[in-house]
C-alpha cells in the first residue's frame, strides 16, 4: 500500500499531521490522574463485592480512625445533605404510552448494591494509599440476596433489583407497523428466522476515569476536573440534578482525555462524590480508577438477546423485518442507556434496504449487573449485526449470492431521499457503488480459487459482507425532544479574532483521540485564510468554551464543525462591513475568498487581520454601525441526523485443529461525506473495525450466571483486541456529500464498528458452512462449530 | 522503613526516599512529576507504563523502586532530543498517525524503541508480536504498526546516536 | 500493597540466611507475578529478599552435556543465548514465547519455575528436557519438582540457584496462548532424550504433566502423525470459561502434533 505523505499544514482534504501529536509523544498530554492540586486529598471507593445485598449497616469507626484519613462518607451521609439520584436523559415510554420505570441511582448506594462494584462508601485521606488501607476497615453488615443475572432470564424473574419494577422490566416499547409488518409477513414465499445474542462488552478507554473535585470557600466556586466526552453536559447534570448547585458556579474541565467510546459520556458517581467531599472538606479530592474499578462500574455496552425474521417473495424481495429484542440495562439507568436500544436501535432496522414494513419490539430489564450504556456505535452496530446476518442466512436459505440478494434489495440513488419505515428519512449515498468497489477491492471473482487453495493448506476460508448504515449527527432537538429526549442536542462555538490575526475557537464538542485540533483547524484556515500555526481549538473547560453537548455519535464535525462555519460566517459578515469602510466601498460591492477582502472590479483589498486590527483598534471605524471587536459565536442545531454508510468485506481463515480463526484480508468501502483529512478518518477507520473485530472474535464481558460476580474483571481474562490479533486494513472512501449540512460530512467514528462485527461474523459462518454462531466467535466455539457440524446429526 | 533510591532518569541523577512498597511508576509519576509514563492498568498488562532501565523495556507498574537502586531509567520525556527534535520513533508514530487519544502512545513507543536493541529489521509479523505487551483502544494497530516499521528504518540510517540511547 | 522490609541480597548464603526463621519473608526474583500478587493485595510478605544483586545466579553455560541456566537469567537472555540456541533451539523458543517483551526482560527462569503457575511455559521444558533444578542445597529431578497447583518440591526458605537442561538429540514446543493473558492454555514440550522420548504439557492441568502413550509412540516413530488418535484423558483437565477440559484434552493432541513437527524443524 502506498499513500501520500503527511503535510503540516493544509486545507480541507489535505492529510495534516495532527498539531496535538507533540505533547502525546513527548510525555506532556495533560490527562486528569496528571493533575494534583495543592492541599489535595485523595478517595477510594468501597464497592460491593456481592451482585445483589441488603446493607444493613457500615460501621465507619476503625476507617476514620486510621492513619492519614480525613473523612468517610455513606450513601446516608449524602442523601442527608441533600444530594440527589445520577439522571436519565432519555423516556422511554411502553407500548402503552406509560413512562418507562425509572428508579433512583444514588450516587452512594442507600440501602441496598445492585452489582458487583457498585458505590459503597468514600474513604478520603492523605494518600491514596492510606484511603485504601483504611476502606479495608470499613465494617459493611451485608444481607446477601439472590442475582438476577441473565439478559434472557430477568422479566418476570423471582427477584426484583428494584421495587419500582417488580418485574425487572424498565419499559416494553415497539415501533414501525406492527399491522403492515404481520400483513407483508402473511404474503411471504419465505421467511428466514435467527435467534441471536449481541455480546456485553465493556469499553476499556485505556485511560481509567479519575475526577477531581475542588470547592473554593471564599468565592463558593467549584471545579470538577473529569475523564469526560462533554464537560458542559456534566455541569449541567452536576447542577441541575445531583449536587443542586448554581451553572456559575461551577467549572467543570475535561483535560486530555484517553479515550471514551461512550464510555465517558455520563454522568458517574465518583463525579458526584469528589464535589461533594471537596465541599465538606474545603480541599481538592482526586479520585483515580484502577482498572478493576473501570471493568467493574464503567457503563458497559450492547448485551442484547435477539429474535429476527425477514420476509421475502420468491426472488428474495425483503416485503417485511420483524425483531423481538430483550435489551439489559444493568442495574441502574446510565444517562443515555434507555435510547440506546430503542431510539438508536430500532430506527435503523431498515439498513440500506427499501424493506418496506418493519416492526420491532424491545424489553429492556434490570439485572444485577453494572450499567449498561452507548459503546462506539451504541444500539446501530446492534441494528447492522442483526440485519446483516439475518440477511446472509436468507441468502443461503434462497440460494443466492450475497452480493446479489443484497445489490436486488438495496436503496438506490436515484430513490433518494429516502423515508423509511422506521422514521428516518436518508439524504443521500450510493450503496450498490460501494458494495461494487468493495467487491472489486477484495477481488470477490477470486475468491473460490482462493478458499481452494486454503482448504489444500487444511485452512476453512470464508467471506463475509456487511453493508452498514448509521443515523450520526447527533441531533436535530425538536426531532430527539420528540422521540424522549430531555435535552436538545445542538452544538456550539465562538470564533474570536485576536487584534494581530491569530484566532481562537472555542467549541462545545470534546476531543479525546478524534484529533479535533487538527481537523477543525484545516477548516478554519482553509474558510478565514489564517495559517495553521495561528489557530487554537480550544475544548473541555466549561469557563472557556459556550454551552455544548460534547462528543458523541459522530457529531463533532457534523454538528460542532457546522457551529464553527456558522460562527465564521458571522465574523466574514462583519468583517465585510468593516472592509468596505476602509476601502471606502459598499457592503454589497465586497467579495470574499480565502481570507481576502475585495472591491468587486477593482484591486483594492484587505486582508482579513488587518480587519481584526482595526476592529479591535477602532481609530478608523464605523463606529456608529458596528461594535468594536471581532469574536462570534453561533449555535447550530442540525436539520437532520447524518447517514454514514458503506460496504466492508472480510476474508477469514479458520484453523480446523484448533478453531483459531485469522482475518487475513479487509477492505472497507465507506461514505462519509466530504473528508476533511484523510488520514485521520483512515485512522477512526481502522480502530472501529478492531472493535468490531474484536467484539465477533475476542470480547466478551462475562457475569457469573448465579452469583452475579464478574467473571472477566481484569485484562488476564477479558481479551483485549492486541496487534497480532488483526490485519492491516483497506479503506476507500467515496465522497457522497450530505445534503443537509453545508459541510457535506457524514461522520466516520463509529462506522468501523457499526459493520465490522458483522462482517467478520458473516465471514466465520461462511467458512464453517453453518448458519449462524454466537459472537466471539472463540477458538473453542468455532472449534465445536466444526465438530458437530461433522456429526449428520447435527446438519441443518 | 523508608529507603533512599538513587538512580539515573532521562541522563540525570536524581535521590529520592521511597518505601519498599513503592512502585517504579509511582516514584516517577509522583515524586519525579514525569507524567508522560502511564498506569493503564493493574495486572501488568497494558504497556502504558512502559519505559527503559538500564535500555531494556520493562514496565514501571510491575517494578518496586528500589529494584531500580542505581540503574539507569529512562522515560518517554527524556527520548527527545534537548533542542526538541523528536526521535525518529517519536516522529515516525506522528507522520503515520500512529496515535489517537495518546494515553498507550508513551509506552507504545519505548517498546518500539526497544525492538531496534533486538531486532532492527523486524517485519510485519515480528513487529505485531513485539507489541503483545502494549494495548492500544483507539487505532487498531494498523498505523502503530506502519510507524514501527518506519522508524526502526530511519533509526538504522540515523546510527549510533539513537541506538545508543 | 501492603508494606514490608527489603533486603538485597549479596550471595545465596545471605538470600537464604535473610529468609530462615520467617515464614512470612519471600525470595524477589524478576518479580513479574509477586509484584501483581502484592499490588493486588493477595500477599502479605514481611520482607522481600531480592536476589537481582547476586551475580552468579545470572548466566547461561554448557556443562557436558548440558545447559545450564541461573536461576536469575531472564526468558530475553534464554531466547537470546547464542548457547541456548545452538544445543536446545526450542528452550529458545520457548522463552521467546513467554508473557510478553517487558516479561521477558525482567521475569528469570527461577521465579518462574518456583512459582509453578500452571499455565506457565517453563515447567513444560523443565519436565519434558528432564531438567534438574539445582538449589542452595540440593538437585531436585524435573519428575519431583512440580507436586500440584502452585506447588513445588522447595523447602520452605529452599533457594533455586540454576536449572540443568540436558541437551536433548531433538526438541519441539508449541503452545495454544490464552488470547487474553497470553499464558498458555495447552503448551507441550517434546524431547528425543538420550533416555528416551519425553512428552510434557502445561497448561491444561493444575502441574505440568508427561504424557506416557505419546512418549512410547513417539519412542517407536517420531513423526507428528505417530500421536494422531491418542487421547488425554479430560476428567483431570482444567475446566474453565477460556477452555473446557474436553477442548484442552483435544489441544494436547494437537499441540503435541505440531510440537513434534517443530523438533523435525
Amino acid at each position: 500500500m502506498t499513500e501520500a505523505r503527511t503535510t503540516d499544514s493544509g486545507g480541507v482534504g489535505a492529510r495534516v499531521a495532527r498539531v496535538e501529536d507533540r505533547r502525546f509523544l513527548t510525555g506532556r498530554g495533560r490527562y486528569t490522574d496528571d493533575i494534583n492540586r495543592p492541599g489535595q486529598l485523595y478517595a477510594c471507593i468501597l464497592r460491593s463485592p456481592h451482585a445483589h445485598a441488603r446493607i444493613k449497616g457500615i460501621d465507619k469507626s476503625a476507617a476514620e480512625a486510621a492513619p492519614g484519613v480525613v473523612a468517610v462518607f455513606t450513601g446516608a451521609d449524602m442523601a442527608a445533605d441533600g444530594i440527589g439520584s445520577l439522571p436519565c436523559g432519555w423516556l422511554i415510554h411502553f407500548k402503552d404510552g406509560s413512562p418507562m420505570k425509572e428508579p433512583p441511582h444514588p450516587p452512594l448506594a442507600v440501602d441496598k448494591v445492585r452489582h458487583v462494584g457498585d458505590q459503597v462508601a468514600v474513604v478520603v485521606a492523605e494518600t491514596y494509599r492510606q484511603a485504601k488501607d483504611a476502606a479495608e476497615l470499613l465494617d459493611v453488615d451485608y444481607e446477601e440476596l439472590p442475582a438476577v443475572v441473565a439478559t434472557a432470564a430477568a422479566a418476570g424473574a423471582a427477584v426484583a433489583v428494584h421495587d419500582e419494577a417488580p418485574d425487572n422490566i424498565c419499559y416494553d416499547w415497539e415501533w414501525g407497523d406492527r399491522a403492515k409488518t404481520e400483513e407483508a409477513f402473511a404474503k411471504a414465499a419465505h421467511v428466514t428466522r435467527l435467534d441471536l445474542v449481541n455480546n456485553r462488552m465493556i469499553p476499556n478507554a485505556m485511560e481509567p476515569r479519575a475526577a477531581i473535585g475542588e470547592y473554593d470557600p471564599g468565592a463558593d466556586e467549584y471545579t470538577l476536573t473529569t475523564t469526560s466526552q462533554n464537560p458542559q453536559l456534566i455541569r449541567l447534570l452536576l447542577c441541575g440534578f445531583t449536587m443542586g448547585l448554581p451553572e456559575h458556579k461551577v467549572r467543570v474541565v475535561a483535560p486530555d482525555v484517553g479515550g471514551g467510546f461512550g464510555s465517558k459520556i455520563y454522568h458517574y458517581a465518583e463525579e458526584v462524590i469528589v464535589v461533594y467531599a471537596a465541599k465538606k472538606l474545603a480541599r481538592p479530592v482526586k479520585w483515580t480508577a484502577e482498572r478493576s474499578e473501570s471493568f467493574q462500574a464503567d457503563a458497559h455496552g450492547r448485551d442484547h438477546v435477539t429474535h429476527v425474521e425477514l420476509a421475502m417473495d420468491e426472488q428474495a424481495h425483503f416485503l417485511g423485518l420483524r425483531v423481538s429484542t430483550t435489551a439489559n440495562l444493568g442495574a441502574y439507568l446510565s444517562t443515555f442507556s434507555t435510547c440506546i436500544p430503542t431510539i438508536l436501535y430500532a430506527t435503523l432496522l431498515s439498513g440500506q434496504y427499501k424493506t418496506p414494513a418493519i416492526h420491532a419490539e424491545v424489553k429492556a430489564v434490570f439485572t444485577n449487573t453494572a450499567p449498561v450504556d452507548a459503546y462506539r456505535g451504541a444500539g446501530r452496530p446492534e441494528a447492522c449485526y442483526l440485519i446483516e446476518r439475518v440477511v446472509d442466512v436468507a441468502a443461503r436459505e434462497m440460494n443466492i449470492d450475497r452480493a446479489e440478494i443484497r445489490r436486488r434489495n438495496f436503496i438506490t440513488p436515484d430513490m433518494m431521499p429516502y423515508a423509511t419505515p422506521v422514521g428516518l428519512e436518508y439524504d443521500s449515498g450510493d450503496f450498490p457503488r460501494n458494495l461494487d468497489d468493495a467487491l472489486k477491492l477484495i477481488d470477490y471473482e477470486g475468491f473460490e480459487a482462493r478458499r481452494q487453495e486454503a482448504a489444500k493448506r487444511g485452512k476453512l476460508r470464508g467471506i463475509g459482507f456487511a453493508s452498514y448504515i448509521e443515523a450520526c449527527g447527533i441531533a436535530p432537538s425538536n426531532v430527539a425532544g420528540a422521540l424522549g429526549a430531555r435535552a436538545g442536542l445542538y452544538d456550539s462555538a465562538e470564533v474570536r479574532f485576536h487584534p494581530t490575526g491569530s484566532v481562537s475557537v472555542m467549541v462545545g464538542v470534546h476531543s479525546h483521540g478524534q484529533g479535533h485540533e487538527t481537523t477543525f483547524a484545516q477548516i478554519v484556515s482553509e474558510r478565514l485564510g489564517v495559517p495553521m500555526d495561528k489557530v487554537e481549538i480550544v475544548h473541555g473547560d466549561s469557563n472557556r468554551t459556550p454551552f455544548g453537548m460534547g462528543t458523541y455519535g459522530s457529531r463533532s464535525l457534523a454538528v460542532g464543525g457546522m457551529a464553527i462555519v456558522k460562527a465564521m460566517d458571522k465574523v466574514i459578515a462583519k468583517s465585510k462591513k468593516i472592509a468596505a469602510h476602509l476601502l471606502e466601498a459598499s457592503v454589497e460591492d465586497i467579495e470574499y475568498t480565502d481570507g481576502t477582502f475585495t472591491v468587486a472590479g477593482t484591486d483594492k483589498t484587505i486582508g482579513i487581520a488587518e480587519i481584526a486590527g482595526a476592529a479591535y483598534v477602532p481609530h478608523n471605524y464605523p463606529l456608529d454601525e458596528l461594535e468594536p471587536g471581532l469574536d462570534e459565536q453561533a449555535f447550530y442545531d442540525p436539520k437532520n441526523f447524518t447517514f454514514p454508510n458503506g460496504t466492508q468485506i472480510c476474508e477469514v481463515e479458520i484453523d480446523t485443529d484448533t478453531g483459531v480463526t485469522k482475518i487475513v484480508r479487509f477492505v472497507a468501502v465507506d461514505d462519509f461525506g466530504r473528508v476533511i483529512n484523510p488520514m485521520i478518518v483512515e485512522g477512526q477507520v481502522h480502530g472501529g473495525l478492531v472493535q468490531g473485530i474484536g467484539q465477533a472474535l475476542l470480547e466478551n464481558c462475562v457475569y457469573d450466571p448465579q452469583s452475579g460476580q464478574l467473571l472477566t474483571g481484569s485484562f488476564m481474562d477479558y481479551t483485549m483486541p492486541r496487534a497480532d490479533d488483526v490485519p492491516f486494513f483497506e479503506v476507500k472512501t467515496n465522497e457522497v456529500l450530505c445534503k443537509t449540512n453545508e459541510l457535506g460530512v457524514k461522520g466516520c467514528g463509529e462506522a468501523g464498528t457499526i459493520g465490522g462485527a458483522a462482517c467478520v461474523m458473516n465471514a466465520v459462518c461462511d467458512a464453517l458452512g453453518v448458519p449462524h454462531i454466537d459472537m466471539p466467535a472463540t477458538p473453542e466455539r468455532v472449534w465445536r462449530a466444526i465438530q458437530s457440524n461433522q456429526t449428520p446429526a447435527a446438519a441443518e | 522503613m523508608s529507603e533512599t533510591l538513587s538512580l539515573t532518569v532521562n541522563g540525570k541523577p536524581v535521590t529520592v526516599p521511597v518505601e519498599p512498597n513503592t512502585l517504579l511508576v509511582e516514584v516517577l509519576r509522583q515524586q519525579l512529576r514525569l507524567t508522560g509514563t502511564h498506569v493503564g492498568c493493574d495486572t501488568s498488562q497494558c504497556g502504558a507504563c512502559v519505559v527503559h532501565l538500564d535500555g531494556r523495556s520493562v514496565k514501571s507498574c510491575t517494578m518496586l523502586a528500589v529494584q531500580a537502586q542505581g540503574r539507569s531509567v529512562t522515560t518517554i520525556e527524556g527520548l527527545a532530543r534537548p533542542d526538541g527534535e523528536l526521535h525518529p520513533m517519536q516522529a515516525a508514530f506522528r507522520e503515520h498517525h500512529g496515535l489517537q487519544c495518546g494515553f498507550c502512545t508513551p509506552g507504545m513507543v519505548m517498546s518500539a524503541v526497544d525492538l531496534f536493541r533486538v531486532n532492527p529489521d523486524a517485519d510485519e509479523d515480528e513487529i505485531r508480536a513485539w507489541l503483545d505487551g502494549n494495548i492500544c483502544r483507539c487505532t487498531g494497530y494498523h498505523n502503530i504498526v506502519k510507524a514501527v516499521r518506519t522508524g526502526l528504518e530511519a533509526m538504522k540510517a540515523g546510527g549510533a546516536r539513537h541506538a545508543a540511547e | 500493597m501492603y508494606s514490608f522490609d527489603y533486603h538485597t541480597a549479596a550471595s545465596v548464603a545471605d538470600a537464604v540466611k535473610a529468609r530462615a526463621g520467617d515464614n512470612e519473608a519471600t525470595f524477589l526474583a524478576g518479580g513479574m507475578t509477586l509484584v501483581p500478587t502484592l499490588k493486588q493485595r493477595l500477599a502479605m510478605p514481611s520482607t522481600l529478599v531480592d536476589l537481582s544483586g547476586i551475580a552468579d545466579l545470572a548466566g547461561i553455560r554448557r556443562e557436558g552435556d548440558a545447559i545450564v541456566v541461573g536461576a536469575m537469567t531472564t526468558h530475553a537472555d534464554v531466547a537470546a543465548s547464542a548457547e541456548v540456541m545452538g544445543a536446545i533451539p526450542a528452550l529458545a523458543a520457548l522463552a521467546n514465547g513467554i508473557g510478553d517483551a517487558q516479561v521477558r526482560n525482567r521475569g528469570t527462569i527461577g521465579g518462574s519455575i518456583a512459582n509453578a503457575d500452571p499455565a506457565a511455559d517453563y515447567p513444560a521444558a523443565v519436565l519434558g528436557l528432564g531438567a534438574t533444578v539445582v538449589t542452595d542445597r540440593r538437585e531436585i529431578d524435573a519428575e519431583s519438582f512440580f507436586t500440584g497447583l502452585f506447588e513445588t518440591a522447595l523447602e520452605e526458605g529452599e533457594l533455586i540457584t540454576a536449572v540443568r537442561f540436558p541437551i536433548p538429540k531433538r526438541a519441539g514446543y508449541v503452545k495454544f496462548p490464552s488470547p487474553a493473558s497470553r499464558y498458555a492454555v495447552v503448551g507441550v514440550m517434546v524431547a528425543e532424550t538420550a533416555k528416551g522420548v519425553r512428552v510434557a504439557v502445561t497448561g491444561a492441568g493444575p502441574a505440568a504433566f508427561r504424557v506416557e502413550a505419546m512418549e512410547d509412540a513417539l519412542a517407536r516413530d517420531f513423526r507428528p502423525q505417530a500421536v494422531e488418535g491418542i487421547a488425554v484423558a479430560a476428567d483431570r483437565l482444567n475446566d474453565d470459561m477460556h477452555a473446557s477440559a474436553e477442548y484442552r484434552a483435544h489441544l494436547v493432541g494437537v499441540m503435541a502434533r505440531r510440537a513434534v513437527q517443530a523438533a523435525l524443524g
